[in-house]
């Protein structure tokens, strides 16, 4: 339990400690220092932990309750203060209800509820673990060099890094909190603080679009933290208790849980900036890179597919695992045509993240324990992908001056070491015998055998339109343009350092997944769904064909690539090529330069129509639905 | 032990099918057209001459994902006659495609960049069928494996008419036939100077050509599937009826004019959702 405890607090005294220190060379050495201790310690908690199924821990301290309670109503207050100032008024009403609503429910009912475990550990939350300390420490590392080139950029403004590095590591400690907590007021407040981190850090540049997103970000994931709150309350008043092991429990006992698993589920979604909600981790781009890269690998709507998972033993075959899997399956379609239309990198990462949280959330809310085998495959495998691909785009974007996949041809040129880590993470994406693929493999036989039609036609489609973004985007980077200097001399080490380990790590992971599923995944399922889930979708003859494809391919680019005996010849350019490759010459003897660019299909794929379409549905889903909920609720009362 | 057999076989039987396959549709092509035709053996002679074309390339790795290409349709084919998961088996030729359509880009040729684009829209317009396809066999003998598909007792083209159907269509689309060869095509000087093929040459170009046997053999392969029974007789009644539908495909390509990329994606998907969605439905419940 130490290194829980230790888990939690040590990355706050090292976000203190940023936030203190206004100078460089101590500041590198503490983040660095702090990550490799911070990743060192979740490996130790993973080993300690790894024997047992999982573990429960009373903490019987009243103190540690009062604490959260105090700092909740600091931190609504200031939420409240600043949603005035700023004419944002939504959210101060949103804080305005919840936090007395909770504060009422602490004092009142819930002082009388006996917790018996306030905090766990489970192979889940040990997965989440790794991936917190190991991805999320990397970017932090990342962020060194990364901030130092920003900081380069906006020479003109304050020095506001200390703040940066603090939220970062405050965030981590958050991220550790919501995975390990086991009573549901413990895990809002964690919840919360998350929800606040990424409103700073969105909000970094204190432009004036960074201030209209960042408060996007908070008013919807306020609205998801008030469903939070009154699932917290159904289940006080109604179920008399206030732990999640005990929701679990007593809904695969058979009894109807369906109104505080909705609730929470809706937090979740909006957390995973599921549609109609997606549009908060849009806005989210507009913070510096480490930020986005955080948000969408290993926090913030990782803690939100991290709930809806936790959550799925008690949504199958119910109307809220029904609500779950329409919002998932809708988002995961809608978000994968809008990528094809996107031609800024991070924008069209961003609507990639969007459409795998969705299938996550599609297999949470099927629920069986193939589906959510997959929709764990695909936590891990997206959390080291995206954090990958993000780092990548950020180190092109301060070195080719552009963050647009049309700037990008002849990266391989450029920048060829920066251009196959990302053909690496793309790869990884969508392709066999990758990651993300072998997870989209189990999802769609999971679907299958839900008999689900409709999201089995949605998967079908969606995989369509992944494979058509990524390769387009691929293509363009592959392509030999002629004339290109080298200009990787001016990355820093750091960067190198993170996205080379990012990369390794992508690559053993597809080559280790199925230790990955009997060790951690098998027997996770085995407890959750006290049942044996042998059934999975890959066989290990699958995966060890598997494996040997990729050994094939690394062996294949180790040794054949770039190697040619064969005279280079110039292109075909239908008139004369005058040599270089890039101009041929045209009618009336004039040169005419060669530009080459790739589709968007913007009238059958356009953003706006997707966003409109995605979000009428999920909408209309999530109203119809709640309200029913709640409209039982209020009926009983 | 068979299962060695049928991939020793399909290794080194397929290129053969396959060329002989090209020729007689050369041949029939020229008849529809009130030619006599190249001889039977003609695409042998292509590829052979085509190996001793002085090596050149555009740059240096285009070649490498050529090689991949074909590497891994064979891989494919290989996979599917060794009895293994459908899913499997495209998701392999996925990854072929992806290798293909990178090598076309990497020319930063616009001829070959234009056939990669319309490449991978053609991969877009099918892909929906040919999961559907495998899901449609999963519903019905439960299971994705091939081997398992194969010891079907009844036929499953009546029950997954629609979904067989469906495959025939995009079957248009995976031979590079008119109306869909929009990537490239088989006749000289068309769809924008060959398009995805236009960097390439010699060798590369060989093997490109029996990759596409390789390829197509292995797509008769899951045609055939539809019409296992178990029997003997309906087993050689299956092949005929594959050579059949390759010749069914040859008469398209001569019957129809190419048509733009928004018709192939709209009709592929329409096809799919209709023929297919319609067909899963009736079969789940």
């Amino acid at each position: 339990m130490g290194t829980i405890i230790f888990l939690i607090l040590f990355p706050l005294v090292v976000a203190v400690a940023l936030l203190i220190l206004k100078t460089d060379k101590p500041r590198d050495f503490i983040v660095i220092a702090g990550a490799a201790v911070i990743a060192v310690a979740s490996v130790i908690l993973v080993i300690q932990n790894f024997g047992t199924g999982g573990q429960y821990f009373e903490i019987h301290t009243e103190v540690i309750g009062y604490v959260m309670m105090v700092i909740e109503i600091a931190l609504a207050v200031l939420i409240f203060y600043l949603g005035i100032k700023y004419k944002k008024y939504l959210a101060s009403i949103l804080v305005a209800i919840q936090a007395p609503l909770l504060v009422f429910f602490e004092l009142t009912k819930g002082h009388s509820i006996e917790v018996q475990h306030n905090i766990y550990v489970d192979r889940l939350s040990l997965i989440m673990v790794l991936i917190i300390g190991i991805i999320g420490t990397l970017i932090c590392v990342y962020a060194i060099g990364y901030m130092k080139d920003f900081r380069h950029h906006h020479a003109g403004e304050k020095d506001r890094r200390p703040w940066f590095f603090f939220l970062m590591f405050l965030f981590l400690s958050a991220m550790f909190g919501i995975v390990v907590s086991n009573n549901l007021i413990w895990l809002y407040f964690f919840w919360e603080i998350t929800t606040l981190c990424s409103f700073f850090l969105i909000g970094y540049t204190k432009t004036e679009e960074a201030v209209r997103n960042s408060f996007r970000a908070i008013i919807m994931n306020l609205a998801g933290g008030l469903g939070f709150v009154i699932a917290i309350l159904i289940l006080g008043y109604y179920y008399d208790t206030v732990e999640l092991s005990q929701l679990l429990t007593i809904g695969t006992m058979g009894y109807s849980v369906v109104a505080p698993v909705m609730f929470l589920a809706f937090a979740g979604i909006t957390k995973a900036a599921q549609m109609p909600f997606n549009s908060w981790l849009l806005g989210a781009m507009i913070a510096p890179t480490p930020t986005s890269a955080l948000l969408h690998s290993s926090t913030m709507v990782k803690a939100g597919v991290f709930l809806v998972l936790k959550l799925a033993p008690v949504l199958t075959n119910n109307v809220s695992g029904l609500m779950v899997i329409l919002v998932g399956g809708i988002t995961f379609l809608m978000a994968s045509f809008a990528a094809i239309s996107q031609h800024n990198a991070k924008k069209l990462l961003a609507y990639s993240t969007v459409a795998n949280l969705g299938l996550i959330v599609a297999c949470a809310g099927v629920g069986t324990p193939g589906a959510v085998w997959a929709g764990i495959m695909l936590v891990i495998f997206h959390a080291v992908t995206k954090s990958l691909l993000f780092l990548c785009v950020g180190t092109a974007e301060h070195n080719i001056g552009s963050r647009d996949i049309e700037d990008m041809d002849g990266l391989f040129d450029k920048m060829p070491r920066l251009a196959s880590f990302m053909l690496i993470g793309i790869a990884g994406m969508f392709l066999a015998p990758l990651g993300m693929l072998i997870s989209k493999w189990a999802a769609m036989t999971a679907f299958v055998d839900s008999k689900n039609i409709i999201l089995i036609m949605i998967i079908c489609f969606g995989s369509a339109a992944t494979l058509f973004y990524w390769t387009k985007w691929m293509g363009k980077m592959t392509s030999i343009v002629a004339g290109e200097q080298n200009i990787e001399g001016k990355v820093h080490p750091s960067e190198w350092l993170v996205q080379g380990a990012h990369a390794f790590l992508t690559v053993l992971l597809c080559v280790g997944f199925p230790l990955t599923s009997k060790f951690m995944i098998v027997p996770y399922l085995d407890d959750a769904f006290s049942a044996s889930s042998s059934g999975l979708a890959l066989t290990a003859g699958d995966m060890i064909i598997m494996c040997i494809m990729v050994g094939v391919i690394v062996l294949l680019f180790a040794f054949m690539f770039g190697k040619t005996k064969k005279r280079i010849v110039p292109i075909y350019l239908s008139g004369v090529n005058k040599g270089d490759n890039i101009t041929y010459e045209g009618s009336m003897q004039k040169d005419v330069p060669v530009t080459l660019r790739n589709w968007y299909m913007e009238s059958y794929f356009g953003e706006v129509k997707m966003n409109i379409i995605g979000c009428v549905a999920t909408g209309v889903v999530l109203l119809v639905m709640l309200g029913m909920v709640a409209g039982t609720i209020i009926g009983g009362m | 032990m068979t299962t060695v057999i049928m991939v020793i076989a399909y290794l080194i039987l397929a290129p053969v099918i396959g060329g002989l396959l090209a020729g007689a549709d050369r041949i029939v092509s020229a008849r529809m057209q009130g030619r006599v035709g190249p001889p039977i053996l003609q695409p042998f002679y292509d590829v052979f001459k085509l190996t001793e074309k002085e090596a050149i390339t555009v740059n240096k790795i285009q070649d490498f994902y050529v090689f991949c290409f074909f590497l891994f349709v064979v891989v494919t084919g290989a996979l599917f006659f060794a009895g293994e998961s459908l899913l499997m088996v495209i998701f392999t030729l996925t990854l072929a495609s992806a290798f293909l359509i990178l090598a076309a880009f990497s020319s930063n040729s616009p001829y070959a960049q234009v056939g990669a684009e319309r490449e991978l829209l053609m991969m877009m317009a099918y892909e929906p069928m040919v999961l559907i396809t495998a899901i449609g066999f999963y519903v019905y003998l439960g299971s994705f494996r091939v081997d398992d598909i194969m010891k079907a007792d009844n036929l499953t083209l009546w029950p997954l008419i629609g979904i067989f159907l469906g495959f025939v269509y995009i079957l248009t689309i995976k031979f590079r036939k008119s109306p869909f060869d929009l990537s490239t095509s088989h006749h000289a000087h068309q769809e924008l100077v060959k398009g995805l093929t236009t960097e390439f040459s010699g060798k590369t170009l060989a093997i490109m050509e029996v990759a596409h046997w390789y390829e197509n053999v292995f797509l008769l392969g899951i045609v055939f599937l539809f019409f296992v029974n178990g029997s003997v007789a309906m087993t050689i009644v299956g092949l005929v009826l594959c050579v059949a539908i390759y010749f069914f495909e040859v008469f398209i390509d001569n019957s129809f004019a190419r048509v733009k990329w928004q018709v192939a994606l709209n009709y592929a998907w329409a096809v799919a959702l209709v023929l297919g969605g319609v067909n899963l439905f009736l079969i789940l419940g």
